[in-house]
């Protein structure tokens, strides 16, 4: 089990993360939701070694793990898809998929065996991209956005976070992602992923968590939970039905 | 209405189509034609042998110093320090090796090792004190310049003995046979390299390019050896000067295209965040990148002393470092980081030092010079600013 235990971090004036917990097990897809500025991309930030939070910590099964950068994040087997495109476009496709994970003997690159395993990986994800040795500069945003999916997947990790994976896609290229994160769940993997829209979430999660001006705001089972209830936590109305549950922290 | 639309948007899309954008090296031979022909046809001293080795041996400097340039330009960085750097190392070497009797290359590696803490100190600067590399090396072409008049003293000018080991390196000659040995051999390398690399690929069932394309790659390279080895062996042969360069340039673009730090290189110059989040260690990239500049414009600047055979207060002065960074821009690289090759530097500093050489064949004043030299930049720069705009997001 991964998880952050009541994580902090303050920008300027700003409380991005005010004491925020969050669970992620193998084989479960947790959606983390929350209104625009909710704090939902720095705690993916946190978790990926990105920012340093002010408070708080990061554990794997109960005990404390250093993540002060994406290394650390690399070495724990937590691969992150970030919201805004971690791409280098000057580069192409392979490049991008292995970069900072190079396949090399000594410090020479084996671009055959990169490209090979670029290749298996993108079909195996059914992701279709006509040359891969183009930069990624001259793809199409859903191409991109797969991409960078692939990229997540290629240090064979145990964590795979999704920051707003569908946000920029159209209807299919959507399904497919949401097709590719029930395989990594079935893989046995933890996903945590982060949208907006609420019926992707309802289609895919096991677990929602809300997130509200920075504090966890409520935790549903997506199964047993209304939609309603959902929108009331996020906008911090009253709820219906389906009441959050209970351990966490309330900010409505 | 619809008909109109259309035909709007139609002219748009073949500049938009991948792999249309780059077009490579082609625009810098065709200036390069160009040039030849325009020069050629005003004096028709220009192609001379003797003129095309003088040309050689112009290069080999400032093109040293350009290739450092090409390290940092990679980043997205600048350095203004590299003339001043270069002036500084020749004249450490040449008090070392001159005034206290040390032997040349142990004066040599001395100004090469300082020269690359000079770049280690820019970096840190940048790096740790978050100063733009633009005003970190500014400081440092006027400081570094200000440590080597010091050094320098009221003398003003060091010699170097016309038949040391440090002059020689620029009066060294591959007689003709050995030149075209070691083109045979370059050209067998390729080939080889070519064909190992398409059998692997094709074994690995991954596209491959076709047996015409290599082989007109291949005849190309040839070709451009035979020519070079040819001309400047009807005069003195080729210089050992030309070799060293073009060894640096290869050796560097190998690195730079197969190795896992070359690769670090360009993913910093072209998404420093991502490559940070990718784990790359971006402060050590940086850090290698402006050692590497000073540590090549200390080479350039030792070369240039070898060709003086002395160094004196306008070492390394103002117009070296504006011709390296030019022709660093006109090869190829993108001052925006990211893109470009270390040929950029070869092919860069031909054709501004062609423009030199041809504009003092035809004794035009050096005030028009320069302002030819800054057209050329200002172009080679607009074409790079517009390529970029041109990229589709
Ligand atoms: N680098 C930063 N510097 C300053 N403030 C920041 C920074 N990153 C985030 N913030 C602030 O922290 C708060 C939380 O932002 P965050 O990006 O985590 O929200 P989010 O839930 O991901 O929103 P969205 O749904 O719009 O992506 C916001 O108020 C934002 O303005
Ligand atoms: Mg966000």
């Amino acid at each position: 089990m991964f998880s952050a235990r009541t994580v902090s971090k303050k920008y300027g004036a700003v409380q991005a993360l005010d004491e925020v917990s969050l669970d992620l097990s193998p084989g479960e897809v947790v959606a983390l939701v929350g209104d625009n500025g909710a704090g939902k991309s720095t705690l993916v930030k946190v978790l990926s070694g990105v920012v340093t939070p002010d408070g708080g910590s990061v554990e794997q099964d109960g005990r404390p793990v250093r993540m002060n950068s994406p290394h650390d994040a690399q070495r724990l087997g937590v691969a992150t898809v970030h919201q805004d495109l971690a791409l280098c476009e000057n580069l192409d496709v392979v490049a991008n998929l292995f970069l900072g994970d190079e396949r090399r003997r000594w410090s020479v690159l084996r671009p055959i065996r990169m490209e090979r395993a670029a290749r298996d990986l993108l079909a195996s994800l059914d992701v279709r991209i006509r040359d891969i040795r183009v930069p990624v500069a001259m793809l199409s945003g859903g191409q991109r956005q797969s991409v960078a999916i692939a990229r997540a997947l290629v240090g064979e990790p145990r964590v795979v976070i999704l920051d707003e994976p569908t946000a920029a896609l159209g209807v299919e290229q959507t399904a497919q992602v949401l097709e590719l994160i029930r395989r990594l769940r079935d893989r046995g993997l933890a996903v945590l992923v982060i949208s907006h829209n609420l019926a992707d979430v309802r289609a895919i999660s096991d677990r929602i968590v809300v997130l509200r001006l920075g504090r966890n705001a409520g935790e549903f089972r997506t199964a047993e939970s209304t939609p309603e209830a959902v929108v009331a936590a996020i906008t911090g109305g009253v709820a219906l039905a389906g009441a959050p549950r209970a351990g966490t922290e309330e900010s409505a | 209405m619809s008909t109109l639309a259309v035909l709007l948007r139609k002219p748009l899309q073949p500049l938009r189509r991948p792999g249309r954008t780059d077009l490579g090296a082609w625009p810098v031979v065709a200036g390069l034609v160009v040039i030849a022909v325009v020069f050629s046809s005003l004096n028709d001293r220009f192609l001379s042998a003797e003129n095309l080795t003088n040309l050689a041996l112009q290069m080999a400097a400032t093109g040293t110093i350009s290739l450092g340039i090409i390290m940092v330009v990679l980043l997205g960085e600048i350095d203004l320090s590299a003339g001043s750097v270069s002036g500084l190392s020749a004249v450490i070497m040449t008090i070392l090796s001159v005034n206290h009797g040390w032997p040349p290359l142990a004066a040599v590696a001395v100004a090469l090792v300082g020269a690359a803490s000079i770049g280690l100190l820019h970096g840190w600067m940048f790096t740790r004190l978050g100063m733009p590399s633009f005003v970190v090396t500014l400081a440092g072409l006027i400081g570094w310049q200000g440590l080597m008049l010091y050094l320098l003293g009221s003398g003003g000018t060091i010699n170097l003995p016309f038949d040391g080991f440090l002059a020689k390196l620029s009066d060294t000659w591959l007689p003709a046979p050995v030149a075209w040995l070691i083109a045979v051999l370059i050209v067998g390398v390729c080939t080889a390299a070519a064909l190992i690399d398409r059998r692997l690929r094709q074994a690995a069932d991954l596209p491959v390019p076709s047996i015409t394309r290599i082989a007109l790659r291949l005849g190309g390279l040839g070709l451009a050896l035979a020519a070079v080895v040819t001309v400047l062996s009807a005069d003195r042969g080729v210089p050992l000067l030309l070799v060293i360069f073009a060894a640096l340039v290869v050796g560097l673009d190998l690195v730079l295209q197969h190795t896992v730090f070359g690769r670090h290189m360009y993913a910093v110059g072209g998404n420093a965040e991502a490559a940070r989040r990718a784990g790359i260690n971006v402060t050590r990239i940086r850090l290698i990148a402006f050692a590497a500049a000073s540590t090549l414009a200390a080479a350039g600047g030792i070369l240039a002393a070898s060709r003086l055979a002395a160094v004196n207060q306008s070492s390394g002065s103002s117009d070296t470092l504006l011709m390296a960074i030019a022709a660093a821009v006109i090869g190829g690289t993108s001052l925006f980081g990211g893109r470009g090759r270390a040929y950029a530097a070869l092919l860069g500093i031909l054709v501004i030092q062609s423009i030199t050489n041809g504009m003092l064949l035809l004794s035009v004043d050096s005030s028009v010079r320069y302002m030819v030299t800054a057209a050329v930049l200002a172009v080679a720069v607009a074409v790079d600013s517009l390529a970029r705009r041109g990229q589709p997001r």
